[in-house]
């Protein structure tokens, strides 16, 4: 603190550090290990989304009638002394007794597997065109089951890498939809309070009164098999966004009935500012970073709807890929019982609402400068 | 049978004690550092020190009640239970541990600032001042039960059956107060310690509390180790004081020397800066030219606030904040408004202002141009302009202020949204603005949190600077600073008065610091003024009963003349 001012009390104790208030916020948050390692699973997916045709060793869509039900192959990374990766392959072997079909690996043949190899060709985003996928068989012609494979002899781990580009990004546009509909009424309804306030709220509370996923049901039921699944899709993210936006609104509502109280905001009142300047310039910026951890933690909300809606049929339709439509594969017991590992989405469900989770608890906290 | 303690028989005994926050990196604040005192039976020990001197943190060491991650370092905490047994080390003693538990409550208990949050809100005031009694294991259901009323009856609460079964809420301020004192009192304690326990209440109730802890002490020969920030309050009571900076004891001694022949210059300065805003120091206020013209003219006014119905209950009577107010202000005068918490005058300012809006009545401002406006019922475009002349000096520092905004957008933001100078024009604005209220002219890149709370306070009045206004409402605008900023802040609020040609509404409850700032004292009291009149007339003459209550309780910064205590 400058000796300068004539402040009485000599210089106060530890010198003033001059740092932001997002320095501060990024400060609070590294210390949350949770949070962090939370930050670092969901950035991965995400890019794993983003790129998911280099990344996924095979085509989602290519199938072989000779390969269904796979199992997976477990990788053996020594051969020969050397770092030399490799799966044993399986072949298709009759019961003597049952007569029934079962795959029983050939210690005999060895699938060596390598990085960037040649594989199915792919097109990313329209923009470019290559046929290297980040890991693969060596030979593109071998099978390789790292997940094992579906119904139709697809590659598993192929399909989950490519469900997360439906589901994660399910989650993102349908939370800045929410995002858009809970600050406008959230804003409007904390702000002005009184009638304007009362009245939000009772819709508010009669939205979540709602049964949610009838609701879901009969509006997905509405929408015409004959459109386009990317229309689908937007018309599925509009319908959960539809309903989440109200929790988002609760909170941005409190959040202004407790800054609007703040001496800072009367004195901008008082300085002469514009209704839209208080609440753009001097409320909204306290608010971002709560409003951040709130989006964070709505997202894993609107990826298990999706999930729970595609797993009921309603959702995303095949040909159409997400981690709900793969599960929907699981929903008949024979074949999950023959076929286990088509339970795998759902983990992949679970690492990302989890992470998410992690990812939002840590925001909040560092949000919140009273916490600790 | 234990031996009696007899009048000054030492109860405890602390020797260089050390309480320390760790800060990371290795490096710790020692938040009370090296400080040695001893406390007796049936004398008080005063430790006075402004905020974030340690004074509060010496008496969480002593009741081993320091959060985490404080520890005590170093030191003895020596307590003398009994007169022939060789004294307990509180310091060495698990702070969760039996052995400090059976001590904690029972025999030294502590009373704290803020009482409506030190009572539990949801337990009744009898089940309250019982359970440390349960808790000890000293009485059954019944016995505490008879004992919370007659603990009740002494610390004078009214109709104390009935009382017990009240809830913390339905008490006021001073009646909380006195609770906690029961409470703190229950299981017969040999020390108390009273962490600010006036400071919440008005002058008035402080009195009274202040006579009641005397008594208490007297009957029952009570050590008691009281904290406070208020030389007045010092003078009043103590026997001992110990003066507290920046966790070291800077001076020591009884409070007759103290007070009269201070060795220390902080101890001092402590005093003189007390004194500066006494009762018996000459005032600094201006002097108003009798041909002034009048700038603020209020008649009537008056806020109620409705009765609300809900569904389920019908309509309360709606409630008057502020009755009947009239005064005018002249130009160049600083008008004082005066009361108790819940007298009315913040919404009085806040209506003078139009933060909020009267129900009642007219307040006419005279522009520049001479054309008279109503504030009352003025329209939006009209009050911006009005915004610009009469501008507002806020109580708290540290809300008052956009956390998010550096201190030049701070300052400049007036100028900035009534389109008067934007870019370069502002920062060469915002750097004369800053150098005006003393601060550092490189002061606006910084955010707010990096200053203190009077630099915060000199950032506030640099905003009301801003627009060239010609009179600042101040409400309570140096209550949240220490004693020795009370003075600095005072002093540049006349100055910027007299190189500005500006007029101030001063609120406070602070009699002191009115009378040192305001040419003239409006009194209120239930919303309404009781007496209004130039500030030598209110404070030496007054005419009023409650003026003369009000001027009574005020503590005199003289151990010579403990005009509080006298009556008891």
């Amino acid at each position: 603190m400058s000796s300068t001012v004539a402040d009485g009390a000599a210089p106060q104790r530890p010198p003033a550090i001059i740092v932001s208030e997002r320095s501060l916020f990024w400060r609070r948050f590294r210390r949350h290990k949770l949070a962090m390692a939370g930050l670092a699973v969901t950035l991965l997916l995400y890019l794993i989304a983003l790129l998911a045709e280099p990344i996924a060793p095979f085509d989602p869509d290519h199938g072989n009638a000779r390969l269904v039900y796979h199992p997976p192959q477990a990788i053996h990374w020594f051969d020969g002394g050397g770092l030399r990766p490799y799966v044993v392959a399986y072949r298709l072997a009759r019961d003597p007794a049952t007569l029934a079909a079962t795959y029983v690996p050939d210690p005999n043949r060895e699938v060596y597997l390598g990085v960037w190899v040649k594989g199915d060709p792919y097109t990313v985003w329209g923009l470019f065109s290559g046929s290297h996928h980040l890991f693969g068989p060596l030979d593109p012609r071998q099978p390789v089951f790292l997940l094992g494979a579906d119904r139709l002899g697809r590659d598993m781990l192929s399909r989950i890498v490519f469900g997360a580009r439906a589901s994660l990004s399910i989650g993102l546009v349908g939370v800045t939809f929410s995002l858009l509909l809970g600050i406008i009424f959230g804003g409007i309804s904390g702000y002005f309070g009184g009638r304007i306030d009362w009245a939000v709220q009772r819709v508010i509370e009669f939205i979540i009164s709602l049964p949610t996923i009838p609701i879901w049901l009969a509006l997905a039921a509405a929408l015409p098999k004959s459109w386009s699944p990317l229309t689908t899709y937007f018309c599925i993210t509009l319908i959960i966004s539809l309903i989440a936006w109200t929790e988002l609104a609760r909170v941005v509502r409190g959040r202004f009935l407790a800054i609007r109280s703040e001496a800072y905001v009367t004195a901008a009142w008082l300085d002469g500012c514009s209704q839209a300047r208080i609440i753009f310039r001097h409320m909204l910026p306290s608010l971002t970073s709560h409003i951040i951890a709130s989006v964070t933690l709505a997202i894993p909300m609107m990826i298990l709807a999706e999930t729970a809606l595609s797993f009921l049929g309603l959702g995303l339709q095949p040909p159409a890929i997400s981690w709900g439509a793969l599960l929907k594969e699981a929903q008949d017991v024979n074949s999950l019982a023959e076929a286990p590992w088509l339970l795998l989405p759902g983990g992949a469900v679970a690492i990302t609402v989890l992470a998410l989770n992690f990812l939002g608890d840590g925001l909040r906290d560092a949000a919140d400068p009273h916490g600790s | 049978m234990e031996a009696r303690l007899r009048r000054s028989d030492t109860l405890l005994q602390v020797c260089n004690l050390r309480t320390v926050f760790p800060l990371g990196g290795g490096t710790v604040l020692a938040a009370v550092d090296d400080v040695s005192f001893t406390l007796q039976c049936s004398r008080t020990l005063c430790v006075v020190g402004e905020s974030g001197s340690g004074k509060s943190m010496t008496a969480r060491s002593i009741m081993r009640i320091v959060g985490p991650p404080g520890r005590i370092a170093d030191g003895q905490i020596l307590y003398q239970a009994q007169p022939d047994r060789p004294p307990i080390d509180i310091a060495k003693l698990h702070p969760r541990g039996s052995a400090m538990r059976a001590i904690r409550g029972r025999d030294i208990a502590m009373i704290f600032q803020e009482p409506m949050t030190s009572l539990s809100p949801i337990h009744r005031i009898g089940w309250q001042i019982g359970e440390p009694l349960l808790a000890h294991g000293l009485a059954d259901r019944k016995t505490a039960h008879r004992r919370a009323i007659e603990l009740l009856r002494q610390v004078e609460i009214p109709d104390p059956e009935a009382a017990i079964e009240r809830y913390p809420f339905e008490f006021s301020g001073g009646m909380r107060q006195r609770a906690m004192i029961a409470m703190a009192l229950a299981c017969g304690p040999k020390i108390l310690i009273a962490d600010e326990p006036t400071t919440a209440l008005d002058v008035t109730t402080q009195a009274e509390v202040l006579r009641l802890i005397k008594r208490l002490q007297i009957e029952n020969g009570l050590a008691v180790l009281f904290i406070t920030h208020d030389m007045g309050v010092v003078a009043q009571i103590a026997d001992d004081v110990l003066v507290m900076y920046q966790g070291q004891v800077v001076e020591r001694g009884p409070v007759e020397t103290i007070f009269h022949s201070p060795e220390h210059p902080y101890t001092r300065r402590l005093l003189d800066s007390s004194k500066k805003l006494g009762m018996a120091a000459p005032p600094a206020r201006p002097t108003v030219a009798a041909t002034a013209r009048t700038l603020l003219q209020v008649r009537d006014v008056a806020l109620t606030y409705p009765g609300q119905a809900t569904l389920f209950r019908k309509a309360r009577p709606p409630t008057p904040a502020v009755r009947d107010v009239g005064f005018d202000l002249y130009e160049g005068e600083n008008l004082g408004i005066v009361g108790e918490s819940g007298s009315g005058k913040t919404t009085l300012g806040n209506c003078l202002i139009r933060v909020l809006t009267a129900t009642a009545g007219q307040i006419n401002y005279r522009r520049r141009d001479g054309a008279e406006v109503d504030l009352v019922t003025l329209d939006r475009p009209g009050l911006r302009l009005v915004h610009r002349d009469i501008r507002m000096v806020f109580q708290d520092p540290f809300a008052s202020l956009n956390p998010r905004m550096t201190v030049e957008q701070v300052i400049g933001e007036p100028l900035l949204v009534n389109r008067i100078m934007s870019g370069t024009v502002l920062s060469r604005r915002v750097g004369e603005l800053l150098a005006q209220v003393g601060l550092p002219r490189d002061a606006g890149q910084r955010y707010p949190h990096a200053f203190s709370g009077g630099q915060r306070q000199r950032i506030g009045i640099a905003r009301t600077l801003a627009l060239n206004p010609r009179l600042i409402i101040a409400d309570e605008p140096t209550s949240a600073l220490d004693v020795t900023l009370r003075g600095q802040i005072l002093d540049l609020l006349l100055e910027l008065q007299r190189s500005l040609g500006l007029s101030f509404v001063l609120i406070s409850h602070d009699l002191g610091v009115i009378r040192y700032f305001c040419n003239r004292i409006a009194v209120m009291y239930r919303g309404q003024i009781v007496e209004i009149g130039p500030a030598d007339d209110i404070c030496f003459r007054p005419r009023e009963a409650y003026t003369q209550t009000l001027l009574a309780a005020v503590p005199e910064a003289d151990p010579r003349r403990r005009n509080l205590l006298s009556a008891a």
